[in-house]
């Protein structure tokens, strides 16, 4: 089915120097898959293209279940030269959540469920 | 035989500008063993340098001073010991204010202060241009020749060693400059489990305890997007990391403190500011984010273990700031019908203004705040309906002279613009310099060869 990000993932950005980074964090182990199929460098380039005036790179992180978006020429300069009101890109990581995905409803039930606390989102610490 | 010990470090603050009381909470609060306080960002070297020039007793974070004069009797009862880089681009001045104001607080023996110079290249940089480290913009590959004569600070990222040696010394405080962030953590781990300085996997482990540490309380339930309506965080206990000498650690926080360690908040913050995850440069080795397992042990207790990491390179950065130009931006409300229509008119107008009066600008950005500013979006079709909309103009110049003939056109709009304006009470838009940040590496003897610990008993 199709949903927003932010129904099977959450999120963190921040900045280094011209470039933002867009941490992105899958709510369930079983969601993490298709956001590696779906959340793709070019849809978060077009995702971004109010900002993003360069390349956008993606490194995968299937131990923590996230993805690590570094999204380059992205804020006007970066430190203080930027005029952005968000020159350190802070808002993208919320921002980044509005993207439709497509995940089996199964799959979006689950995570759902890890949103309202019913289940927790990793697999608990053996005693 | 194993060492069976845990320590326990604490982050008190992530930022020159963050919460003075969560150091306070974090000593008072409960067992700790070190305190690392992290007061610098990029551009917080620039800030300092510049308040040096000025003031030759300043360039250091100046509300380090009065915690520790209020810490003071704490340390020394509880044998806390402090880790920081507060010391910015002017170690000394902040240790001869600690020891000026320390005379004046009652502790049952003295404080020993270790400050740590040798990381600020600002005098040495003829020097070390002459003597072939070109110090090249690591991005661009341009040489600094360019922009030589506007550089204001420069100072390399350095590692654990002064602040072993200042522990070694068994300093009560150590005022570092531009020490990495994650040293402020992993110094005081690899000193007291004895860490040798190529036990990498360790020395990562460290690391990344370091990069949950360096954000105060953003590991611990500050700015955590998951769940973050049911984070009580008026008075939060910021990240502990309880370390084992094997390198695994528990991030924790103080039971009576708000707040909240989870595996998503720790999450959060591991991948904050990252780059490539399996290439964490740091000055004492390179840690591979990859490998970092995340255990949810319920009762705000997230376990860390599996961390690997590689050798160190030879390579330091250096974190350059030049002067590059003068900014400004400025605001006005307008309030709807048609708010950003109404706003939208008053950038032109404005923009008119400034080309009759022959003003040229490197850059000009307008924002209209409510309807898509933080994402860079044009206002979308819903945004007809606003009720408001923050109107932000933005301006950029080589020249100071432009950028002020700027700030004093925000307000004739007032009168000479566009109707229902607000939200214009803090008068002209302040001249902002423009200081931007040139990226560079050095062989790291260059540096390390002037690295020097002092100790001072107070």
């Amino acid at each position: 089915m199709k949903v927003r990000l932010s129904r099977v993932a959450f999120a963190r950005s921040g900045d280094k120097g011209d470039t933002a980074n867009v941490g992105v964090i899958a709510l369930s182990p079983a969601a993490y898959e298709h956001l590696v199929r779906e959340v793709t460098p070019a849809r978060v380039k077009e995702h971004f293209a109010g900002v993003c005036r360069g390349d956008v790179e993606r490194f995968e992180l299937p131990n923590l279940y996230a993805l690590n978006f570094l999204l380059h020429e992205s804020l006007g300069g970066g430190g203080t030269v930027s005029l952005m009101l968000d020159a350190q890109g802070k808002t993208f990581g919320a921002g980044i959540l509005s993207m439709a995905v497509e995940v089996p409803e199964a799959v979006v039930e689950a995570c759902d469920r890890v949103s309202s606390g019913i289940e927790p989102g990793r697999p608990l610490a053996e005693e | 035989m194993s060492d069976p010990r845990t320590v326990r470090v604490a982050s008190g603050q992530g930022f020159w500008g963050d919460w003075q009381e969560a150091p306070k909470l974090q000593v008072r609060s409960g067992d700790i063993d070190y305190l690392m306080l992290d007061y610098l960002a990029e551009i917080t070297m620039s800030i300092l340098q510049k308040q040096r020039v000025k003031d030759p007793a300043a360039g250091y974070a100046r509300d380090f001073v009065p915690l520790i004069l209020d810490l003071a009797p704490d340390l020394v009862s509880g044998g806390v010991r402090v880790v920081t880089n507060a010391g910015g681009v002017n170690p000394a001045a902040c240790r001869d204010a600690l020891v000026r104001g320390l005379a004046g607080v009652e502790t049952s023996r003295p404080l020993r202060i270790a400050i740590v110079t040798g990381d600020d290249l600002m005098a040495r940089l003829d020097e070390l241009l002459g003597a072939g480290h070109s110090l090249r913009n690591m991005e661009t590959g341009a040489p600094l020749e360019e922009i030589r004569d506007r550089v204001y600070s420069a100072n390399a990222y350095i590692g654990m060693a002064p602040i072993l040696e200042a522990l070694k010394q068994e300093a009560d405080v150590v005022v570092t400059g531009r020490s990495t962030d994650t040293a402020l953590t992993y110094g005081p781990l690899a000193h007291e489990f004895g860490w040798a300085e190529d036990d990498w996997d360790r020395l990562a482990a460290g690391v990344v305890a370091g990069h949950i540490n360096e954000c105060g309380a953003q590991a611990a339930g500050g700015n955590t997007l998951f769940d973050w309506e049911s984070v009580d965080l008026a008075i939060p206990g910021y990240p502990i990391i309880e370390a084992a000498a094997d390198g695994s650690f528990v991030v924790t926080k103080h039971p009576s403190l708000g707040g909240r360690v989870t595996w998503a908040t720790v999450t959060e913050q591991l991948v904050y500011e990252m780059g490539d995850p399996a290439d964490y440069i740091t000055p004492d080795c390179v840690a591979d984010f990859g490998t970092v397992a995340v255990r949810d042990e319920g009762g705000d207790r997230v376990r860390i273990s599996g961390v690997r990491g590689g050798p160190r390179t030879d390579l330091l950065k250096v974190s350059i700031a030049y002067h590059a130009g003068f900014k400004a931006t400025g605001g006005l409300t307008y309030a709807g019908p048609d708010a950003v229509a109404k706003a939208r008119r008053a950038d032109s107008i404005l923009r008119a203004r400034l080309d009759r009066a022959g003003l040229r600008f490197d850059e000009i950005r307008t924002e209209y705040v409510g309807a898509g500013a933080c994402l860079g979006l044009e206002p979308g079709p819903g945004a007809g309906e606003l009720p408001e909309v923050g109107l932000r103009i933005g301006v950029r110049a080589a020249e100071r002279a432009p950028v002020e003939a700027f700030t004093r056109e925000i307000a004739p709009l007032i009168l000479a613009g566009p109707p229902t304006v607000t939200g214009f009470a803090g008068g002209r838009p302040r001249v902002q310099d423009v200081m931007a940040y040139w990226p560079a590496l050095i062989d790291r003897s260059a540096v390390e060869t002037e690295l020097r610990v002092e100790v001072t008993d107070a």
